[in-house]
Order: C-alpha cells, then structure tokens, then sequence
C-alpha cells in the first residue's frame, strides 16, 4: 500500500520530540488566538509567521508549528462563540445561533463538550480526506500547462471573490489591486516595474508586510474606532461534564457536517466559514420541525464545528496540490511556504514526500492534542479568554512591529505594514473583502507567469487558453462560481458578509 | 453612497497613473510575445471597470465613524509611525512602552490600567523575545548603559 508507506514517512518525521513539542505548542497558541475574540486564524498565524523565521526554524518544524496554530485556532473560535456570543473568529460566527441560547441554559459546558467533540471529528475526517484525495490531485495536476494554471488563478479568485464579499465589483477590484501590487518590483523576467527609482521597491512588497498589516493592524485600528467594547462578561462556566445522550443524538450531524465542511473547504477560494454556514444551513433543513435551531440545539453547536474543522483541513488539498489557497488563512500558510522556498504544487508530493506527509501526520497527532485541550482542559482557555482587549491589542501591535523589524529590518516595511493597516480598516468599512488582496499579492507574479507562458507557446494566440478540457472545465467553474453568489444572494439571506 | 463613489473615482485616477506608468516600462531586447507591460495594462483597465461600477452603483453608505474616533485612528497611526521610527535610536523598551501604553489608553481610557500595560507589555515582551526566542533586541539607547 503505497498510502501506508507514505504514512508512515509521515509519521517518522511527525514523531520526533521536536516535532511534537511544536505541535504541543502550536495546539495551545492556536486554541488561545481562536479564543480570542479579535484573532482569528489567518490574522493569529500571520503575526506568528515573521516570528518563526527569526527562530530559523525548518521547513518541516515551521510547518508542523504554524498549521498547529491553525487547526487550534479552528478549534478555540468557538469558545468565545459560547461563552460570549462573540465569534472567536469568522467561520465561528454560526457557533453562536446555538452555544449562546445552550450557555444562558446554564448548559455552556455541555455545548463547549459537544462542539470541541464536533471539531475533531469535523477534523480528524478533513485529514483522512485530505489524505486520500491530495495525492489524486497532484497526480491530475502534473497534467496542467500554463493555459490550465492561468485558468486554475481565475477559479481562485473568483470563487473568493464571491463568497467574501456582498459586491462583485468591490471583490473583483482587491484581487485586482492585490495582483497590481505583485507587480510592482523587478520580477522573475529581470524588469523592473512600478519601482519608481526607489530602491526598496526593487525587490518587490513582501506579502509577510501586508499580511500582517492587513490582517494584524486593521484589526488594531477596528477596535480602537469599536473603543474595544467587547465587555469580557459572558455567561459563567460551572462545570464540565460530558453530555453522553446528547453527543449520541449528535453524531450523525457531525458526520454530515465534516461531509459538507469538507467540500467546501476543498472548492478554491472557499473556506472554513462557508463550511460552516453551509452544515448549519444544511442540517437546520434535513431536521426540519425535528430540531429547534436557534434557540440552544446542540446540534446547532455540532454542525458548523464539525463543517468549519472539515473545510479547515478540506483547505489544504488546493493549497498544497496546486498553490492555490482555499481560504485567507491558507493563504497565509501558502505565504509561509514560499518563504521557505518551497513551490507548493503536485510536484511538492514527489519532491518533497517528508514535508507532506510530516504535515499530514502531524494534523493527525494534533487533532488527538487538541481534542484533550479542548475538552477537559477547556477551563484553563476559558480564564484566558477573559483577558481585555485594552492589553491584547497593544500586544499584538508590539508583535507585529517586531516580528517585521526583525525579519527586515526596514522602516520602509514598517511604514508599509502600517499604510496596509489604514486600508485594512478602510475596505472593512467599505465591505470591500481583503483577502483576495492577499491572494493577489501571493499569485499575481504566477498568474502573469502562466499567462505569459501559454502566449509564448502559441506565439500570441489566445485561443490556446481554451485549447483543453481541463482548461475548459476550470474557466467554466471559474465563471460559475463568480456568477452563482449573484443568484443565491437573493436566495439565502446571510447573517453578514462571509469571510476568513 | 458617496463613499463608493469617492473611492470609485480615486481607484480610477490611480489606474489611469498605473497604466501611465506601465507604459514606461523597458521592454527588453527580445520579448515575449505578450512583453511585460500587457499584464498591467489588463490589470488597469479591470480597476477602471470595478470603479465605474462603484462610482455608477455605490452601495448603501459605510457607517463612518464619528469625528472624534476618526481623530483617535489618526492619532494611533501617527504613533505607530513614531514607534516604527524610534525603534532603532531608542532601543526596544522606552518606545514599547510609550507606544503600547498610548494604544491600551485609546481602547480603555482609564490611566493607571494603561500605564501599568504599557510597562508590562514592555517588560514581558522584551523578556520573550529576547530570551525565550533569542531575537536581537536592543533593550535602551546606545551609550546607555
């Protein structure tokens, strides 16, 4: 069994003391930044990534500890989400229809139990799925030329930038303004574009820059305008015990949940908080007048734990199969690669076997740590939840110039994360989405790449870009996916514009 | 309303300078066939769509801030601008202090709480950065100590 062997590649990197005090301790940075309200996954690993480069940490350590951090803070956004009916992060938003109504029932240890039991199932599944179908992927991905590469960055934007934002147009122009942005420094072609005789420019804007300014700093700036009213009094937690009848009822909700995660997660451009929406949305109909969601069901709690966890792992298929992120956080994680100079892409699985596999085996042993933090260690999370905003933020403000300065050492960075912040908290207000920002910043230089390499092949002709079925079945997804949020929208109602 | 439409425009204007300046670009002595200026020149001309159709179809008005928040977030970046400058000259501990205990006042406006974050968050930081994870921090002004 070719998948045993590679398991268990994955396993003798996973398993080595270094490995697992990382992952140990990405699980608990993780559970503490979804916790929080005010971080949340991608804004959580983003400060975090400068900070692991400063350590000189691997390729396989940095990995093991950041996607650590992610899976945890899957986990720890629905504590805040419970406790405080304040979504620790984005995909935990729907967290709070059901745990909110079950806490005020006195019932907020039995809803932290059965979410944190739905987040490893959601996740534990996600991982075996990922297992399962990255290596197909990578295998169908070695077939791709650039017309089908180009075609596959078009898919990924604008499947983003359907779902994160109400207005096409407003999502069309950040990922525009993100790929403008990759353009400006002398690229891989040797010209220098956009530089404007200045010599930090030269060698481009760092993504890290705008990822922590635009995910890091702009949170900074929304709750210095909020004057950070998130009052840190919720709903006390008693005791936790563990709700047997209830998990039983619910297990079933997990599992179509993970399902559902799972796929929406795997979609590029997806990602972990329309998984979540779409279990919930799902489950809330199959049960019908059998479920009373919205007013403290736990399977209310269970189904967008278990989709939001699946999608976080269903995520990482397109990321590392093809460089394609399926959400802002993998897009984050898909910075942190590059990084290291490793191209993620189904070369990665031939090439690089031990960081593949190693990551993969690591979410495995992660999820079981995970599932012991979040439930009978679950209280120690909790005090830390209440710590304010008035000393977190300054915190992570502190952070993010330090973790810059020392991977830089630039003021012009510094000046730049900051110029990034404003516009973070300005398109915030204006709905215009960020990430596909972020993802135009991260694939812009690609994309013009691919594209320009499909114009040498066929000498100038565009026809070439449809000149495949694959090519041809991407570009209809791509205009699908940038077309179906227009119909839906008037379909469903969503709580409030959907992002990650 | 006029939000959309302000940065509309603005996004427009700043296309029009980005292909302005894409036209500049040196092309070298062979190019490809698409050369490295079409790129931008696509890029530009989608920005100027999305605006028109901001500036044409503008969604219901943000909900802006009150003057005085919005003297609060200048204020906040000009420190932040402060902090970035004087990191270097003055050390790591002086401007974290100064900076974050400013921060902690704007989120929760009570003095003694602020003060004693700022120092805090200087001390702890300084600690965790420079001996848990071995950063080359500079703690006070050169000549110091």
């Amino acid at each position: 069994m070719e998948l045993l062997d590679n398991l268990a590649t994955g396993f003798s990197v996973a398993l080595s003391v270094n490995t697992l005090i990382l992952a140990v301790i990405g699980c608990f940075l993780g559970t503490i930044i979804g916790a929080l309200p005010g971080l949340g996954p991608s804004n959580g690993v983003a400060i975090l990534i400068p900070i692991t480069f400063t350590l000189g940490l691997d390729a396989t350590a940095a990995l093991v500890l950041l996607t650590s951090v992610y899976y945890g803070a899957m986990y720890g956004g629905r504590i805040s989400s419970i406790l405080l009916n304040i979504p620790g992060d984005e995909p935990a938003l729907m967290t709070t229809l059901d745990g909110y109504p079950m806490a005020k029932q006195g019932r907020a240890g039995d809803a932290l139990v059965i979410s944190g039991v739905a987040s490893f199932v959601g996740a534990f599944l996600a991982t075996i799925g990922l297992m399962l179908l990255a290596p197909y992927i990578a295998r169908l991905a070695y077939k791709f030329g650039p017309a089908e590469y180009f075609a596959l960055y078009l898919l990924a934007f604008s499947t983003l930038g359907g779902i994160a934002s109400n207005n096409q147009a407003k999502a069309t122009m950040a990922s525009l303004i993100g790929i403008g942005i990759a353009m400006i420094g002398q690229g891989a072609s040797g010209t220098a574009r956009f530089t404007f005789g200045n010599l930090h420019l030269l060698d481009g804007i760092d993504f890290l820059v705008a990822i922590v300014g635009l995910f890091a700093v702009a949170e900074v700036f929304t709750f210095i305008e909020s004057h950070g009213k998130s009052s840190s009094i919720g709903v006390k937690l008693d005791k936790v015990r563990i709700p047997w009848s209830d998990l039983k009822d619910s297990f079933g909700t997990m599992i179509r949940g993970s399902g559902i995660g799972f796929v929406a997660g795997v979609l590029p451009g997806a990602g972990a908080s329309l998984g979540s929406f779409l279990a919930y949305m799902a489950e809330k109909s199959w049960l019908g007048s059998k479920g009373r969601f919205g007013t403290g069901d736990p399977r209310g709690v269970a189904a967008p734990e278990a989709g939001n966890n699946a999608a976080a792992g269903g995520a990482l298929v397109p990321m590392l199969t093809l460089g394609v992120p399926g959400s802002g956080t993998t897009a984050v994680l898909l910075a942190l690669l590059m990084t290291l100079n490793i191209t993620p892409g189904p070369t990665l699985f031939t090439d690089r076997p031990d960081v593949v596999w190693g990551l993969i085996a690591t979410l495995i042993i992660a999820n079981f740590v995970l599932l012991a933090m979040n439930v009978p260690m679950v209280k120690v999370f909790v005090k830390i939840l209440m710590v304010p905003p008035a000393i977190l933020l300054p915190g992570v403000t502190m952070i993010s110039f330090v973790g810059i300065y020392s991977l830089t050492g630039s003021y012009f960075d510094l000046l730049l994360m900051i110029g990034f912040g404003v516009m973070g908290w300005l398109f915030r207000k204006m709905d215009i989405p960020t990430v596909p920002i972020i993802l135009g910043i991260l694939l812009g230089g690609n994309m013009e790449d691919a594209l320009r390499r499909a114009m040498t092949l066929s000498d100038g002709d565009p026809t070439y870009l449809f000149s495949s079925p694959i090519a041809i079945g991407l570009w209809i997804f791509a205009v699908a996916g940038f077309l179906a949020p227009l119909y839906f929208r008037r379909v469903i109602k969503k709580p409030q514009a959907i992002t990650d | 309303m006029t939000g959309d439409r302000v940065f509309g425009a603005v996004m427009i204007v700043l296309a029009l300078g980005y292909i302005l300046s894409a036209t500049t670009i040196q092309v070298p002595l062979f190019p490809d066939p698409m050369g490295p200026k079409a790129f931008p020149y696509l890029i530009g001309a989608g920005v100027i769509v999305c605006g028109l159709i901001m500036v044409l179809r503008p969604d219901p008005e943000a909900d802006w801030p009150a003057a005085t928040a919005l003297l609060s977030l200048a204020f906040a970046t000009i420190v932040m601008v402060a902090y970035a400058y004087s990191l270097k000259p003055l050390g790591f501990l002086i401007p974290t202090a100064i900076a974050s205990g400013i921060l902690s006042y704007q989120l929760s406006p009570r003095p003694v709480p602020a003060v004693l974050t700022g120092l805090g968050l200087a001390v702890g930081l300084f600690v965790l950065f420079k001996y848990a994870l071995g950063l080359g921090l500079v703690p006070f002004p050169k000549g110091w100590f």
